[in-house]
């Protein structure tokens, strides 16, 4: 469904996202992950458009830089990591601008579909209960979820993700990451989620990418890709060993 | 929530007419209300006018005045709602962003240098402070991204000072060496909405009604900008082109304000921030609403400045920033709170 060839994105003379190239298939979910400033944040980004780079990148074929930018909002859905407003919108508000791309124009009521759409994208989050509270109101794990909702209610084929748990308690990131497997199994959809938790990597991709310096380390499926030597390349740390003494403190 | 329903713009109108009327009755010379109707239908009807003194000042001082200080009003409070929405940030206006200023050295420059469009008065200042307003606009942008991609609230208010600085250094520079240029220039930036005319009030009539069509138009992307930028794009706003077209509208209209009533500083931010109380924060409201509110609060500020110190008379100016600084000292300090 998406492709990207030689992917680059430099900031100046830095070079954080450095000639990726991968594709991403229908029904897959791609964990990309790797340490900070291995350049996830900023390829997603790019995928996104929303930071200048060079290479392509291509939904099903198509140049997705070339595609104006309502109907691409139909194809792919994006949550950014950090999410800010300025003034005392609704949760409800924030979600319903997610059907821009649908109907535009300020005459424009909204569609039976758009409330449908709107009112699925509460219900997955748990935000149905907050839909008329402010968000300025809302803690940081409710407004991520404001906005993880915004990106459902477009009814994008493709979801993009950038830490989409990482103000979410256990409870919820859970539910999010089991609403988003489901999500995916649904056809023509496919996901990219950025995550730091290689447990939960592990659990829930069905593709791993591994970053670090801005280039692919390792592809494929989990097992491979988080492989001990891999990890130990890359972060440093015998992670293995560091992830069972942590778990191994919930045994008994 | 607070419901907006039409019926408030009724209640809008309403309030406008009449904070309008008080404006017209109250002066140097008190004319009761019903006089002042009458005389207001004998001049559509044209019909000699009453007999006294108070046709005069009504017809050809006050009224032009007062309807010249509310479209001002209106449009400067629409220009500011825009902003704020356009860049996510409560503070941002015309006068703390640095674009009035910018407007002005336009105008200035027009004057100084005689850059004038025969057989249309007006035109010629009115174009190059709309050029400048736009130029300041990108420049202080520009500098903005560099210095800090995100355009946090603080990057760009110090940006607009000093941009503001340098462009009223630049004024003064002109004026020092203006020569024989130096009456019109001063003329022009003491020049309050004092002298105003019907034709003044008929350029900002029209530049109001179509420059505020293309804004609100743009109310569904504004709100979507002002979940920022980034998301903006992710739902599908085309934001280059809504930037780019915002900013050209925001600009032209601050060029008709600035030509014709010279710099009115802190109505765009003060206004806005307040409508947004009752209207809420969806521009679709927010922007009818911030012009009703900004053209009541201004004709309000102008009758105070007119009748405090009566005989002497207050420039509208100093009315707005007395009330405006504080309010922005206020809005600052709880919008630190705002994630």
């Amino acid at each position: 469904m998406l492709e990207v060839k030689n992917l680059t994105v430099q900031y100046g003379a830095l070079t954080i996202v450095d000639n990726i190239s991968f594709s991403l298939h229908e029904n897959r979910w791609l964990v990309v992950v790797g340490p900070n400033g291995s350049g996830k944040s900023s390829m997603i980004k790019a995928i996104v458009q929303n930071v200048p780079y060079t290479g392509d990148v291509l939904y099903k074929g198509q140049d997705v830089s070339r595609m104006k930018p309502a109907v691409l909002a139909q194809k792919i859905g994006a949550l950014s990591q950090t999410n800010a407003v300025a003034y005392s919108f609704t949760a409800g508000e924030i979600v319903r601008m997610g059907r821009y791309s649908y109907s535009q124009g300020i005459f424009k009521r909204a569609s039976g579909k758009d409330r449908e759409s709107v009112q699925k994208a509460l219900e997955m989050t748990g935000m149905l209960a907050l839909e008329n509270q402010s968000v300025l109101t809302l803690s940081g794990g409710e407004l991520q979820r404001a906005f993880l909702a915004q990106a459902l209610a477009q009814d994008p084929n493709i979801l993009i993700l950038d830490e989409p748990t990482n103000h979410l308690d256990l409870v919820y990131q859970k539910q999010v990451f089991e609403q988003v497997r489901k999500w995916v199994k649904q056809p023509g959809r496919a996901v990219i989620s950025v995550v730091h938790d290689l447990s939960l990597a592990r659990a829930y991709g069905t593709d791993v990418m591994l970053l670090s310096h801005g280039r692919i380390v390792s592809a494929g499926d989990a097992e491979t890709v988080l492989s001990r030597r891999n990890l130990q390349d890359v972060y440093s740390m015998d992670v293995h060993a560091w992830m069972r003494k942590i778990l191994s403190q919930w045994e008994s | 929530m607070k419901t907006f329903s039409n019926l408030q713009y009724l209640y809008y109108g309403i309030a406008t007419v009449l904070a309008a009327l008080l404006c017209v009755c109250v002066g140097s010379v008190n004319v009761p209300a019903p006089e002042v109707l009458q005389t207001i239908a004998s001049m559509f009807a044209s019909q000699p006018a009453l007999d006294g003194v108070s046709a005069p000042i009504i017809l050809s001082v006050r009224l032009p005045r007062v309807l010249c200080v509310a479209l001002v009003g209106a449009a400067l409070s629409l220009c500011g709602a825009s902003m704020q929405g356009l860049l996510q940030n409560p503070l941002a206006d015309c006068s703390t962003l640095g674009v009035s200023s910018g407007a002005s050295l336009g105008a200035v420059i027009s004057i100084g240098f005689g850059i004038t469009i025969p057989g249309v008065p007006l035109a010629g200042t009115m174009i190059m402070a709309m050029l400048f307003a736009f130029l300041s606009l990108v420049v202080i942008l520009s500098l903005a991204y560099k210095l800090d991609y995100s355009l946090s609230t603080n990057t760009i208010i110090l940006i607009g000072i000093v941009f503001s600085m340098f462009a009223n250094s630049i004024i003064s520079f002109i004026i020092t060496f203006s020569g024989d240029k130096l009456r019109p220039i001063t003329f022009w930036m003491m020049g309050s909405l004092a002298q105003s005319s019907y034709q003044n009030a008929l350029t900002l009539l029209l530049a109001l009604v179509f420059f505020g069509a293309v804004l609100i138009r743009y109310a569904r992307e504004l709100d979507a900008f002002a979940t920022g930028e980034d998301n903006a794009r992710n739902i599908g706003v085309d934001v280059k082109k809504v930037k780019l077209n915002v900013m050209l509208t925001v600009s032209a209209l601050m060029g008709v304000c600035v030509s014709i009533g010279g710099t009115v500083a802190f109505v765009g931010l003060v206004i806005p921030h307040m409508t947004r109380m009752l209207s809420g924060p969806g521009h679709k409201r927010l922007l009818p609403a911030s012009m009703f509110s900004g053209a009541i609060f201004l004709m309000l500020a102008d009758l105070l400045g007119r009748t405090a110190l009566r005989p002497l008379e207050l420039p509208l100016g100093v009315v707005t920033s007395l009330i405006g600084s504080v309010v922005f000292v206020y809005i600052f300090y709880t919008s630190r709170k705002v994630r």
